[in-house]
C-alpha cells in the first residue's frame, strides 16, 4: 500500500518522503503532538464505518445493495424535518428523535429495495441505484422548498438547535486549544460494529442471515423464511446508513444541505469489502479510509495532489484484494 | 423546433452509453462503471483534442481518444468480472471511484490547483446545431436492433445472456461474447462522455458526468433492453430534462428536482409494474464459471 501511494506521487512529481509524511500528518498529527488531524481522521471513519457495517448487513444476506448512499441522504433528511419541527423541544429529546428518524427513514428506504426484489423481482443493484438519485432530488427539493433556510436565498436548512448537536469528544487541552469536530457519534458506530457482530455471528436469526446470503437454495431446502430474511438485511442495512446520515447532521454540518453527502455511501463499499465483510474488519479498514481521507486533504492543502487522489488508492486496493482472492479461489479450486 | 433539437443534444449521450449498456446487459453483464467510462471518456476527448493545438481535425482525434479511453476501462472491468469472476458490483463501483480519481488527480496536476477553465474545439455541427455523434447514435439504433434481434451474432450474444450452459454447450465461448460485449459497451460509453466534452461544451470539469451514466442505466432498464426502446426511453428522459427549462416559461411550477427524479420512478415503476417483459435477462449479474 505505501509502495503504491509512493508510485503515484512519483507520478505526479511529488516526492513520494514529502507526500507520505504530509499525509501522515494530515491523518495522525506530527511530533509536537498537535492531535487536531487524529479527530479529522475519526471524524472521517463515522460515517464511513456505519455505511459499511450497512454493506456488511446487505451482502452477507446476499443483497447486493448499492443503496448506502440513498439512505444515508434519507436519513439526514428524515432527521432534519423532524429536528426542526421538534426545535423547542428539550436537547437531548431532540437528538433522541434525530437518530431514530434518521435510522427509520434508512430503513424505510432499504426495505423499498428490498420489498422490490422479493415481491416484484428487480435487482436490487438497479433499484438502489435509482433510489440513491432519487434520495438526491428529495433533498434538493425539499432545501429549496419547505425545508429551505429563512432567507430563501441559499439551498439549506435552518440550523438545528445546539442543544441537540452531538457532544465533543477530544479535550482542548489536546490540540493546543483548538476545537476539534469529533463528536460522540464514533462513539455510536463503533458500538454498532459490536452490535452487528453480535447479531451476525452470535445469533441465530444472523446465522440464518448469512445462509441466505451464501446459499438461497439451502436456505430454502431448510425452510428459512428467504424472503422475510432478506427484507430483514435490507430493513438493518438501510437503519445503519440513514444512522450514518443523522450522526453527521447531529455532529458535523447541523443543518441539512444540498451536497450533504461527498458520496459516504458509495466508499462504504470498499470500505466493507476490504474489512472482508467482517464488522470489525470494516472498523479497521474504515479507520484506514477515514485516515486516508484526512490525509489527501491536508495533502492538497499545499501541493498540487487532489484530494480525489483517495478514490484512486480506494480503487486500486479493492483491485488488488479482490483479484488475489480469485486468484487464491483459482489454485485451491483448480485441478 | 429549438426544443426538439435541445431534446436530442440532451438525448445523445444518454443514448450512446445506454446502447452499449444494452448490449453488454444482454450478455449476462452489469456494468455499474458505466458512470465512470463516461467520465473518462469525456476527460481523454479533452486530452485528446487539446493534443494537437491548431489542427483543425483536433476534436475528431478527441474522439479516437475517447474510444480508447473508454475500451481501456472497460478492458479492466472485463479482466475482473469475466477472467476472475469478480463481482460485477464490487469491480463497477472501483471504476466509478477510479474515474473519477484518475480524472480528477490529472486535471489538477495538469491544469493546476483550481483546475483552470480548459476549452478546446467542438466537433464540427453537421445537421443544424447537430453533430456526427448525434447522427451516429440515432443511425446506430435500428442497426443495434437488428444485429440482436435478427441475426446470429445476436443471437449468440443473448443466449450468453440468458442460458450460458446451454451456449456453450452449443459451441459459444461465453467469455470471449461478454468480454467483447463489455469493450463494445466501454466504447460507447467513451463516446458518449467525449460529447459532453468535445461535443457540445467544448471544456472539461471534474466529475462532469453527473450522472449521466446512472440515468443510461435507468434508460436500458426501462426501455427493456431493446435499442428501440433505449432510444424511446433516452427521448423521453432527455425531454424531461430539456422540458424542465421550457415548463418554467410556460408557467408550470414544480420543483426541477421533479424532473430530475422522473427517470428513475419511471424505471423504478417499469420494473416494477411493467410484466412479464419487463425481466431482465435471466442470467444478469451472474459469474459465469467455465468448467
Amino acid at each position: 500500500m505505501i509502495a503504491l501511494l509512493a508510485v503515484t506521487f512519483l507520478l505526479l512529481g511529488v516526492s513520494p518522503r514529502v507526500g507520505l509524511s504530509a499525509l501522515w500528518v494530515g491523518a495522525f498529527g506530527d511530533a509536537d503532538g498537535h492531535l487536531y488531524p487524529l479527530s479529522e481522521t475519526l471524524v472521517k471513519t463515522t460515517p464511513l464505518l456505519l455505511t459499511g457495517l450497512g454493506v456488511v448487513v446487505a451482502w452477507r444476506g446476499g443483497m447486493f445493495s448499492v443503496g448506502a448512499e440513498g439512505q444515508l441522504i434519507v436519513g439526514a433528511t428524515a432527521g432534519a424535518a423532524v429536528g426542526l419541527w421538534g426545535s423547542h423541544l428539550p436537547g437531548f429529546l431532540i437528538t433522541l428523535l434525530v437518530l431514530s428518524a434518521g435510522a427509520g427513514a434508512g430503513a424505510a428506504w432499504g426495505y423499498l429495495a428490498g420489498w422490490l426484489r422479493v415481491r416484484r423481482n428487480v435487482q436490487e443493484v438497479i433499484s438502489t441505484i435509482m433510489l440513491n438519485y432519487i434520495a438526491l432530488s428529495l433533498l434538493g427539493a425539499l432545501v429549496e422548498g419547505p425545508l429551505q433556510e429563512k432567507t430563501h436565498r441559499v439551498s439549506q436548512s435552518n440550523p438545528l438547535p445546539n442543544s441537540a448537536l452531538l457532544p465533543h469528544l477530544f479535550p482542548r487541552t489536546w490540540t493546543n486549544e483548538i476545537q476539534t469536530r469529533l463528536h460522540s457519534g464514533i462513539l455510536i458506530a463503533v458500538f454498532a460494529a459490536f452490535v452487528v457482530m453480535i447479531y451476525l455471528f452470535y445469533t441465530a436469526g444472523g446465522f440464518k442471515l448469512r445462509v441466505v446470503g451464501q446459499n438461497p437454495e439451502a436456505a430454502r431446502a431448510a425452510r428459512y423464511e428467504v424472503d422475510a430474511l432478506r427484507l430483514r438485511a435490507m430493513l438493518f442495512s438501510g437503519a445503519l446508513c440513514g444512522l450514518a446520515g443523522a450522526t453527521e447532521l447531529l455532529g458535523i454540518t447541523g443543518r441539512l444541505y444540498k451536497d450533504f453527502s461527498p458520496g459516504w455511501g458509495y466508499t462504504a463499499i470498499p470500505v466493507a469489502l476490504l474489512g472482508g465483510l467482517h464488522p470489525l474488519g470494516t472498523l479497521l479498514s474504515a479507520l484506514f479510509f477515514g485516515a486516508l481521507t484526512a490525509g489527501t486533504g491536508h495533502l492538497s492543502r499545499f501541493s498540487n495532489v487532489s484530494s480525489v487522489l483517495v478514490n484512486v488508492i480506494q480503487a486500486v486496493a479493492v483491485l488488488a484484494f479482490v483479484g488475489i482472492r480469485a486468484f487464491r479461489n483459482r489454485q485451491s479450486g483448480g485441478e | 423546433m429549438d426544443i426538439l433539437i435541445s431534446i436530442l443534444m440532451v438525448a445523445t449521450p444518454l443514448l450512446l452509453a445506454a446502447l452499449g449498456e444494452a448490449i453488454v446487459q444482454k450478455s449476462g453483464i452489469v456494468n455499474v462503471g458505466l458512470e465512470g467510462m463516461m467520465l473518462t471518456g469525456a476527460f481523454a476527448a479533452t486530452l485528446g483534442a487539446l493534443s494537437t493545438p491548431g489542427h483543425p481535425g483536433n476534436a475528431v482525434l478527441g474522439l479516437l481518444y475517447a474510444l480508447l479511453a473508454g475500451g481501456a476501462m472497460a478492458a479492466l472491468f472485463a479482466f475482473f468480472v469475466v477472467k476472475l469472476e469478480a463481482n460485477q458490483v464490487v469491480v463497477g463501483v472501483v471504476v466509478n471511484l477510479l474515474a473519477l480519481g484518475l480524472t480528477g488527480t490529472i486535471y489538477r496536476a495538469k491544469f493546476g490547483q483550481g483546475g483552470g477553465f480548459i476549452s478546446t474545439q467542438i466537433l464540427p455541427h453537421l445537421l443544424g446545431k447537430l453533430n456526427g455523434l448525434t447522427l451516429f447514435a440515432f443511425f446506430a439504433t435500428p442497426l443495434i436492433w437488428f444485429w440482436v434481434n435478427r441475426t446470429r451474432g445476436g443471437l449468440e450474444l443473448r443466449s450468453c445472456g440468458e442460458q450460458p450452459l446451454s451456449a456453450e454447450a452449443s459451441g459459444i465461448s461465453v467469455l470471449k461474447t461478454r468480454t467483447g460485449a463489455i469493450l463494445f459497451g466501454g466504447m460507447m460509453a467513451g463516446l458518449a462522455g467525449a460529447y459532453l466534452s468535445i461535443g457540445s461544451t467544448g471544456t472539461f470539469s471534474e466529475n462532469m458526468s453527473s450522472g449521466r451514466g446512472f440515468i443510461a442505466l435507468a434508460i436500458v432498464t426501462s426501455g427493456r433492453w431493446s435499442a428501440v426502446g433505449c432510444l424511446i426511453a433516452a427521448l423521453v428522459f432527455g425531454g424531461a430534462e430539456a422540458l424542465q427549462f421550457q415548463g418554467q416559461a410556460l408557467g408550470i411550477h414544480l420543483p426541477y428536482q421533479v424532473f430530475n427524479a422522473l427517470p428513475y420512478v419511471v424505471t423504478l415503476l417499469v420494473l416494477a409494474f411493467g410484466g412479464k417483459s419487463a425481466q431482465a435477462p435471466a442470467s444478469l449479474g451472474r459469474p459465469y464459471h467455465k468448467s
